[in-house]
């Protein structure tokens, strides 16, 4: 089964960084990807983003599954862009170029592969560094990064709790799904869609049912044990920041900085070679 | 005599009513409970014992609602008066269901909880949990995820989450519940070395009063429909025969013994497992007895009606095998019993039969019928099997159409349905309730509407994971009654089950898994008193065998097996 959370645990300088680090860190990178079109500064980020995977000894069979959604989704969105605006990359750069003496509307142009190509690159400079920062931060530190960059803590634990519990839920859902089969309830093929989507909120009764038994028997675990009755609680897996975590911390704050300064020179979102 | 400063917990004329019940669930309530104290609250389900633990840890009145009548005070303060955290600094609860209780994501965190929580510094922190977790034995552990560890380990360390708060009372809500026979012993073991250590108040909420009695407790509190009709010690509690009438189980040696014509007294200290205080005419009288029986059973014809050969399944290509080489037969009308700890394979073996997972190799036979040529769908019209989690099953409102469920997709006439699913509520005890609305049961009566909603497919084999886990000892009996009149009729049964009594009371047959094998297919006296078996497969050795020994019998197995017969011919 797929966790969500997929911590893999190995000894790297970026196991090492704390959890609030890498997820300040990975905003901030992904802001500085998302805010420019600027195509060196993009490849510089998915190059240095690869570059941090091996850092972080996470190999690629150990997100194969994560990467291959993403490539797929990546490669049904340009095709997308293509088929509904073909003429984008024109627009934005000023000109057109065309690649082959067929001038139609989808004959392909150097601008509108070049908007492309950048597009792509956006992808490939946060992908890296949003599998890194699953892959090498530990769920129990999850909720104490969020509740130190300013997320309150009841919000930080359910958000933690919520994330621990999506395998078990999955697990019941299985099994609830085949005792009804057993009971006659027919859910393979051979049923109508109808039918079968009628059968599935079937199983979502017990489902919810037993999740909202569940709930009480954790609040109130919980309860009992004082949670929830201070402002403030203290993290028994939080840890002190080093001088790793603050110059990763400077890099990335500087990684937006350039994307932003690059937006000036530019004088827009787009580097134009054109 | 009574120092006020160890009363704990004190009830005085005390009652409660929740908001949404016509009835108190708890009328003139008075008990008090010392430092240092152990104390064993049993009744049978539906007494009040549950509310009783809600008002003693303060999830009544605060997240309860509820109407209080009387006096309840927490460490000498009314507890209306103070609130739920406050109580919790006094109060420590170990939940019943260890798995849900589980807050933290490593054994570490959910340990320091509580200290989280009440915002402790971390090297403070780190010191205490540290500290607990050599306590209860966790230490190895701290970094596991509590999925991966035992129920035993689990508990463990759902106890360590309550005592680093250095509580003043200890409170289990049936600690056993969840429990393999063996870990089940050593939890009470745990529970008695930690109340000596601490010096702290222990009140264990518990109906398998057996299993607490392994360990000395100071007094039995009976509940019985919202009243407290017994405090006393064991010893005297056991002498009398309030047990039986408020549907607890007595301990099967004090039956036998009762059943031997052995007249008890305190002085005799029933409630000692190792009986050392019984004399010698009482031995005797076990003896003559146990001599007095007679008849063997003649064994029957078997045809068997499930052949299972070199049975493999794993859940993931490179994980190990859950079952491994299974070869094993059902006989029709049989009553079989599936023993085992927790992971033996013993649930993924019945789920490979009802095609609910794909085994990777091997053959299975229903009647001569190859059951892999058959959908999850079509085996369940042979196989019926009855999920340990009702809450699992449930997916109708009203109890009725909850039981006509299979019957409506197998479009069988409405008029017939009616006649069948009545029968059936009948037969288990719902018929009365037929128009509830399902989330009006309990947890007990929840199970049984699943076993009806399965059995009126008519199945001729039933596969029961733990039928009887979380019921009093009357609805055990009703069940197990039921299930044995069911076999009567010719219905197969094969139940998956923790509990010994069930497994030499009723099955006729025990197969006993361990680590993906069966190392063990034999009568269930014959098992029981195996040691070898016992220890590798985390069974616990029963009290008769003890008590055939104490009394100089030597063929252990015999014993029981006329024990069994007693009591089956009381029960007739």
């Amino acid at each position: 089964m797929t966790n969500l959370f997929n911590y893999i645990e190995r000894p790297s300088p970026i196991h090492r960084l704390t959890g609030a680090t890498k997820l300040v860190c990975m905003l901030l990178w992904s802001f500085a990807a998302m805010v420019t079109y600027d195509t060196r500064f993009l490849l510089l980020l998915s190059l240095a983003g690869i570059a941090l995977f091996f850092v972080g000894k996470i190999r690629l069979k150990d997100v194969s599954f994560m990467l291959g959604f993403t490539v797929v989704f990546l490669i049904l969105n340009n095709i997308l862009i293509y088929v509904f605006s073909p003429l984008h990359g024109t627009g934005i750069y000023g000109s057109c170029t065309y690649l082959t003496s067929w001038h139609g509307r989808y004959a392909p142009t150097a601008e509108q592969l070049f908007y492309q190509l950048n597009y792509v690159l956006k992808y490939s400079a946060t992908i890296p560094v949003i599998l890194l920062f699953v892959c090498t931060t530990d769920p129990s530190e999850f909720a104490a990064s969020l509740n130190r960059i300013g997320v309150s803590y009841r919000i930080s634990y359910s958000v933690s709790l919520a994330l621990r519990y999506i395998p078990d839920v999955q697990q019941q859902y299985d099994e609830i799904s085949k005792a009804s089969q057993a009971r006659g309830v027919e859910m393979s093929k051979k049923a109508s869609l109808f039918r079968r989507l009628k059968a599935a909120s079937n199983i979502l009764i017990p489902l919810i049912l037993s999740s909202m038994g569940r709930i009480e028997t954790i609040a109130n675990a919980m309860e009992l044990r004082g949670f929830g009755k201070q402002k403030k609680r203290t993290w028994y897996m939080a840890r002190k920041f080093r001088p790793a975590d603050y110059s990763s911390m400077v890099v990335s704050f500087l990684l937006l900085v350039i994307a932003i300064m690059l937006n000036r020179i530019n004088g827009g979102r787009f580097y134009n070679p054109f | 005599m009574t120092d006020n400063k160890d009363v704990l917990v004190e009830f005085r004329d005390f009652g409660f009513k929740y908001n949404a019940q016509q009835e108190p669930t708890l009328f003139d309530i008075d008990l008090c409970v010392r430092r240092g104290e152990k104390i064993l609250i049993a009744g049978p389900s539906g007494c009040g014992k549950s509310t009783l633990v809600h008002c003693i840890n303060g999830l009544i009145p605060f997240s309860y609602r509820g109407e209080m009548t009387g006096s309840l005070k927490i460490a000498g303060k009314e507890s209306r008066e103070l609130d739920l955290f406050s109580i919790s600094k006094t109060v420590g609860t170990v939940l019943q269901d260890t798995d849900a209780q589980f807050v933290g994501m490593t054994v570490a965190e959910d340990i320091a909880f509580a200290l989280e929580n009440a915002c402790v510094i971390q090297d403070e922190m780190k010191k205490r949990v540290l500290r607990i977790a050599k306590t209860v034995n966790v230490q190895d552990h701290l970094h596991h995820a509590p999925g991966e560890l035992s129920g035993g380990q689990k508990q463990r360390v759902s106890v360590a989450g309550v005592m680093v708060d250095d509580v003043d009372v200890l409170l289990f809500d049936e600690p056993l519940a969840n429990l393999d026979p063996a870990t089940g012993r050593e939890a009470i073991e745990l529970i008695d070395e930690l109340q000596k250590e601490t010096g702290a108040a222990v009140i264990i909420v518990e109906h398998r009063l057996e299993d607490v009695l392994w360990r000395h407790v100071d007094r039995v509190v009976l509940v019985s429909e919202g009243r407290i009709i017994s405090d006393s010690d064991a010893d005297t509690l056991l002498c009398l025969d309030l047990l039986s009438k408020a549907g607890i189980r007595e301990p099967l040696y004090v039956q036998a013994l009762k059943y031997a014509g052995v007249f008890l007294t305190p002085e005799k200290k029933p409630s000692d497992p190792a009986l050392s205080c019984l004399d010698e005419k009482d031995r005797e009288m076990v003896r003559q007895w146990f001599e007095a029986s007679g008849k063997k059973d003649a064994s029957k014809k078997k045809h068997s009606l499930l052949e299972v050969k070199d049975l493999c399944f794993s859940y993931e290509k490179r994980n190990r095998r859950v079952l491994d080489r299974i070869s094993t037969a059902i006989y029709e009308g049989s009553m079989t019993a599936i023993v085992g700890t927790n992971g033996a394979g013993k649930s993924t073996f019945s789920k490979v039969i009802c095609g609910f997972e794909t085994c990777q190799s091997g053959e299975m036979y229903f009647d001569g019928i190859d059951l892999k040529d058959l959908s999850m769908k079509e085996r369940a019209e042979h196989i019926g099997y009855v999920m340990q989690d009702p809450n699992h099953m449930i997916s109708q409102t009203m109890i009725y159409d909850e039981v006509a469920f299979g019957l409506r997709n197998r479009a069988v006439p409405e008029d017939e349905i009616k006649s069948r699913v009545d029968d059936v509520l009948k037969v288990c005890g719902l018929y009365r309730m037929r128009n509830w609305p399902v989330s009006a049961l309990s947890y007990g009566q929840k199970k049984r509407v699943t076993i009806a909603s399965i059995l009126v497919l008519r199945p001729k084999m039933l596969i029961l994971d733990e039928p009887t886990a979380g019921q009093d000892y009357r609805h055990y009996t009703d069940i197990m009654e039921f299930l044995k009149s069911l076999r009567d009729q010719g219905i197969t049964i094969v139940m998956i089950t923790h509990d010994m009594h069930l497994m030499i009371e009723y099955a006729d047959r025990a197969i006993v898994f361990s680590d993906g094998h069966i190392i063990a297919d034999d009568e269930p006296a014959r098992i029981i008193t195996d040691a070898g078996i016992i220890k590798t497969a985390s069974l616990r050795e029963t009290s008769l065998y003890l008590l055939a020994k104490r009394c100089g019998i030597d063929d252990g197995t015999a014993f029981v097996k006329r024990f069994i017969a007693c009591e089956r011919e009381y029960r007739r």
